[in-house]
C-alpha cells in the first residue's frame, strides 16, 4: 500500500516536473500568469475629457485612446519605426498627397462590426469635417481643399489630400479608427481594451476587448491583461505613496526627487530611461510692444546678449543638482531622444562665464564694483518669472541666479500662479524672461510649427509677428514651411537641421536641460520595459501581464 | 504662570540674539550655493546639512529667523494700529459710525484674502528686490489682519462710551478728540497689547503658508515659510529628521508667543 501510494506520488511529482519543465522551456516567465491576465492598476493625473479618439487633447484622453484605439500604423515606442496594424502594407505617393493602405480583412470592433476599408473612409471624412475642429485632424490640414478617399474594395482605401502632408503616414499613427455603423460610435473600439466602466472624477475601468485580433507567437489571443483600472489622482504625492503600498503598478513621469527616495528602498523598480523630448527653457521678451523700457528691450533683442546669457548658465550644474543626474544639458530644441530629427552636428553651449563677460564687453557693457552695465551706464537687472509650485525650476532659477551673478547680473527670480503668468506671457507681455518647460509628444517637425512660425500664437518670444521682424525669423519661417511641404524625408531633415542650427546660433530659446524619463513600475508588472515615447511604462500594453 | 512667562521671553530672546548674530556665526551667509554637497547631511562644516541646492540650512534658518521675527511684529503692530483706529474709534462714536465700520469690517473679513495676496503679488512690479517682496507681503498681512482685531477693540471702547469717568469728562467740557485720546485709548491698552501679541504668530505662520504656495518671499531671502517648504514630500519624522528644526523653532517661538498673550490677558483682564 505504502509503495502504490509512494509510486503514486513519484508519478505525480514527475507529471508535475514535465508540465513545469515544458512551461519553463517554452513559455517566458511573464506568460506563466498570463493565463488569468490580471489587472494592471496606475493613476491618470487628470480627467479624460471624451473618449472620442477624433476630439482628443488633453493626456488622459491621448492615454485612453492608445488603449482602445485600433490605428493603421503604430510607431514603436521603443524603435520608433513605423509598424503594421491595421493596415498590412500601405503606400504614400511620391508628391506626398496620397495614401493607399491594404487593410486586413476578417476584423471586428469591440461590439461585433466587422472593420473594413468604408469604416477608414468615414474616420478620415469625420477627421477632417471642420465643424469637429479635431486637433489630431490639423496635423493633416496643409492646404484649403477637401480630402478625397476612394475605397477600391474592402480592404483597400486610398486617401488623396488637396496639398502634401509632411510624413504623412506616420501622422496615422494617432488616428484610430471608428465604426462606420456601429451604434455605439467611439465606444466601438478596434484596440487592444473597451471602456468598461467610468465613474467621472474617480475611475476608468477598461477590460479586454474580445474581438482583438492580434496574437503571440504561440497564437495565444492579445492581450494577455484581463482589466486595466485607473484612479483619477492629481496628486504625484499621493500616487507615490499608493505605489509604495501596492496599491498602484506603475507611475509614468516620476520627478527625479521621488525617483532617488524610490530607488533608495526599491532600485529593481525604478526606470531611467534616458533623456526625453521634455525641454526647460528660458526666454526673454523680445515682444517690440511690451510694456518694458527701451534699453531693456535692446539688450533682450541682441542675439549676442543672449548667447552669452547661455553661455553664462552652468547646465551640468543644473542637471546635476536640480534633476540629480536624470537630466542632460540641452544643445537645442531637439532631444537626441528625437533619433531621426535630432541635429547631431549642434554642439552643446560650453559653461564659461569669462567668455560670456568678454562677449558682453565687446557689445558695450562694463563692469563696475562687481555689476554689470551696459552703454548708458544702466545696471544690467532683469527678472525671470516661473510658476509657484514647481520645485525644479525655483530652483534653476536660482541656480541661474548665481550663475548670472558671477558676471554682475542681477537677476529677481519671481514665482507666480500659473494663470497670472500666462497671462503676462501671451496677454500684457509684462514680463523680461521666462522659464518654463516644453512637453513634445510627438517627434515629427511639423508638430512644432506652432512654436517656430513667427505668425504663430506660440511663437512665445515674439508672438504673432505680422511679418518676420528678424531675417533669421523669416529663415526658419520659409525652412519649417519647406520641410512641411516636402515629401523626402532627407530634404525635410536638412531644412530641420538648419532651423535647429539658428535657433542655437540666435538663442531666442536659451535651452536649459532635458529631463530624463523616469517611471516606476511594480515588482508584480511583468514584460515592462519603459521608453522615452508616451505612454512610457505601458507602450506594450498588450504583452504586460499582472501576477494576482 | 510667571516662570513660564519668563522662560519664554528667555527663549525669544535668546532666538533673537541668533538671529541678530548670523553674520558672525554662518559667514558664508544665506545664498551661497555649494553645489558639489547639494543635499548633504548635516556635518561639522554645516550643521543642518544643505539643501536640494546646496546652500547651508544653518545660515539660512538663522536669516530666515530674522526677517520673520522682525517683519511680523511689524506687521502686527500696523494691523494693531489699524484696529484701534478702525474698531477703537468706531465703538468709541457708536451709532452709524459703528454699524459702518463693523460692516465695513465684515465686508473685510469676508474677503477671500488668500486671493487678495496672489492678486497683489501678481500685478506687483516684478523687478523688486527680494527685500522689498518680503516687506511687501508682511505689509500685506498687517493690512489685511486687521479686522478681527478691530471687531474686539470697537466692543471694548463701546463699553467705555458710557462709562462714568468718560461721562464725568465729556460733562466737564473735554472735546471729544481729547476724550479718545487721552481717556478711552489708554483704557483700550491691554486689549491692544493681547491683540498685539495674538498677531505676531498668526503672521509669522501665514507668511510661513504663502511661503509654501511659493507666494511669500522671493529667492534666495530666506524665510520660515520657504524653509518649511522643503517639508513637503517627506513622508516620515525618519527619513531627513533635521529638516524638522525650522518647524521646531516655528512652534517654540509661536508657544512662547502664546505663553506671553496669555499673561498679557490676565492683565487685560
Amino acid at each position: 500500500m505504502i509503495g502504490f501510494r509512494g509510486r503514486r506520488i513519484a508519478g505525480e511529482l514527475l507529471r508535475i516536473s514535465v508540465v513545469a519543465i515544458i512551461s519553463g522551456f517554452l513559455l517566458p516567465a511573464g506568460m506563466l500568469s498570463a493565463q488569468n491576465g490580471g489587472e494592471l492598476r496606475f493613476c491618470l493625473h487628470s480627467e479624460p475629457k471624451t473618449f472620442d479618439p477624433l476630439k482628443v487633447e488633453d493626456d488622459a484622453s491621448v492615454t485612453t485612446r492608445y488603449l482602445t484605439g485600433g490605428v493603421l500604423v503604430r510607431m514603436n515606442r521603443q524603435t520608433q519605426a513605423l509598424e503594421p496594424e491595421l493596415a498590412e502594407t500601405w503606400k504614400v505617393s511620391k508628391d506626398g498627397r496620397q495614401i493607399s493602405f491594404k487593410l486586413r480583412g476578417g476584423l471586428f470592433f469591440s461590439d461585433g462590426t466587422p472593420f473594413s476599408a468604408e469604416d477608414v473612409a468615414y474616420t478620415v471624412q469625420q477627421l477632417m469635417d471642420p465643424a469637429l475642429h479635431s486637433p489630431t485632424g490639423d496635423a493633416f490640414r496643409s492646404g484649403p481643399g477637401k480630402v478625397e478617399t476612394k475605397v477600391a474594395s474592402p480592404t483597400q482605401i486610398s486617401i488623396t489630400f488637396p496639398a502634401p502632408v509632411a510624413g504623412l503616414d506616420r501622422q496615422f499613427d494617432q488616428v484610430a479608427i471608428m465604426s462606420a455603423r456601429s451604434p455605439k460610435k467611439e465606444m466601438a473600439v478596434l484596440g487592444p481594451f473597451m471602456v468598461a466602466d467610468y465613474k467621472p472624477g474617480a475611475t476608468l475601468l477598461l477590460k479586454r476587448n474580445p474581438n482583438y485580433w492580434k496574437t503571440d507567437a504561440q497564437g495565444r489571443k492579445l492581450p494577455y491583461l484581463d482589466s486595466i483600472h485607473m484612479d483619477i489622482q492629481t496628486n504625484r504625492d499621493v500616487e507615490l505613496l499608493r505605489f509604495k503600498r501596492g496599491e498602484i503598478d506603475l507611475i509614468n513621469s516620476l520627478d527625479s526627487e521621488s525617483f532617488d527616495k524610490l530607488a533608495a528602498t526599491s532600485p529593481q523598480l525604478v526606470h531611467d530611461a534616458g533623456p526625453s523630448l521634455d525641454t526647460e527653457q528660458l526666454w526673454f521678451n523680445e515682444v517690440s510692444r511690451a510694456p518694458l523700457p527701451a534699453y531693456k528691450k535692446e539688450w533682450f533683442r541682441s542675439a549676442a546678449f543672449r548667447r552669452a546669457i547661455s553661455q553664462a548658465i552652468n547646465r551640468a550644474d543644473l542637471s546635476r543638482v536640480v534633476y540629480r543626474g536624470h537630466a542632460q544639458p540641452a544643445v537645442g530644441p531637439i532631444s537626441p531622444a528625437n533619433k531621426f530629427w535630432f541635429n547631431a552636428n549642434l554642439k552643446p553651449a560650453a559653461y564659461s562665464p569669462d567668455a560670456a563677460l568678454k562677449a558682453l564687453q565687446a557689445e558695450g557693457f562694463w563692469m563696475q564694483d562687481r555689476k554689470l552695465k551696459d552703454k548708458a551706464g544702466n545696471d544690467v537687472v532683469f527678472s525671470i518669472i516661473t510658476n509657484a509650485g514647481s520645485k525644479a525650476r525655483e530652483r534653476m532659477a536660482t541656480m541661474i541666479q548665481e550663475d548670472l551673478d558671477k558676471i554682475g547680473i542681477k537677476v529677481n527670480v519671481v514665482t507666480l500662479d500659473f494663470p497670472s503668468l500666462i497671462e503676462r506671457m501671451t496677454q500684457t507681455f509684462d514680463y523680461e524672461a521666462i522659464l518654463l518647460g516644453l512637453t513634445n509628444v510627438g517627434l515629427d517637425p511639423n508638430e512644432q510649427m506652432n512654436v517656430w512660425l513667427s505668425s504663430s500664437e506660440n511663437h512665445q518670444w515674439n508672438p504673432q509677428e505680422k511679418q518676420p521682424e528678424t531675417p533669421w525669423e523669416a529663415e526658419i519661417d520659409q525652412l519649417m514651411r519647406a520641410q512641411a511641404s516636402s515629401a523626402d524625408p532627407k530634404k525635410r531633415k536638412e531644412s530641420f537641421d538648419r532651423v535647429q542650427q539658428i535657433i542655437v546660433e540666435q538663442a531666442p530659446f536659451i535651452y536649459l536641460i532635458i529631463r530624463n524619463s523616469l517611471s516606476a513600475v511594480g515588482p508584480d508588472v511583468h514584460g515592462a520595459n519603459p521608453v522615452i515615447l508616451p505612454p512610457q511604462a505601458f507602450w506594450n500594453v498588450e504583452q504586460l501581464t499582472v501576477k494576482q | 504662570m510667571t516662570i513660564w512667562r519668563r522662560v519664554a521671553c528667555g527663549v525669544l530672546l535668546v532666538v533673537v540674539v541668533l538671529s541678530l548674530a548670523a553674520g558672525w556665526l554662518a559667514p558664508a551667509g544665506y545664498a551661497k550655493q555649494y553645489r558639489e554637497e547639494a543635499g548633504a547631511p548635516p556635518s561639522r562644516a554645516h550643521w543642518l546639512g544643505t539643501d536640494e541646492i546646496g546652500r547651508d540650512r544653518f545660515a539660512r534658518l538663522l536669516y530666515g529667523t530674522r526677517i520673520s521675527l522682525l517683519l511680523a511684529p511689524a506687521a502686527a503692530l500696523l494691523s494693531t494700529l489699524m484696529a484701534a483706529l478702525i474698531g477703537g474709534l468706531a465703538g468709541y462714536l457708536g451709532g452709524i459710525w459703528e454699524r459702518a465700520a463693523m460692516a465695513f469690517t465684515d465686508l473685510f473679513l469676508s474677503l477671500p484674502w488668500l486671493f487678495l495676496l496672489i492678486t497683489v503679488r501678481a500685478v506687483m512690479p516684478l523687478n523688486v528686490s527680494p527685500l522689498f517682496s518680503v516687506v511687501v507681503t508682511f505689509s500685506m498681512l498687517g493690512l489685511l489682519g486687521w479686522t478681527a482685531a478691530a471687531r474686539v477693540l470697537c466692543t471694548a471702547a463701546a463699553g467705555l462710551r458710557n462709562s462714568d469717568f468718560v461721562r464725568q469728562a465729556r460733562a466737564a467740557g473735554t472735546s471729544e478728540a481729547r476724550l479718545f485720546w487721552v481717556h478711552v485709548l489708554p483704557n483700550l491698552k491691554p486689549v491692544l497689547y493681547a491683540q498685539f501679541w495674538i498677531s505676531i504668530p498668526a503672521f509669522i505662520l501665514s507668511e510661513a503658508n504663502l511661503g509654501i504656495l511659493g507666494l511669500g518671499v522671493s529667492e534666495p531671502l530666506p524665510s520660515w515659510g520657504s524653509l518649511l517648504k522643503e517639508l513637503e514630500g517627506l513622508v516620515s519624522f525618519g527619513e531627513e529628521p533635521w529638516k524638522f528644526v525650522p518647524l521646531v523653532l516655528l512652534v517654540v517661538v509661536v508657544t512662547s508667543f502664546q505663553l506671553i498673550i496669555s499673561k498679557q490677558e490676565e492683565v487685560g483682564a
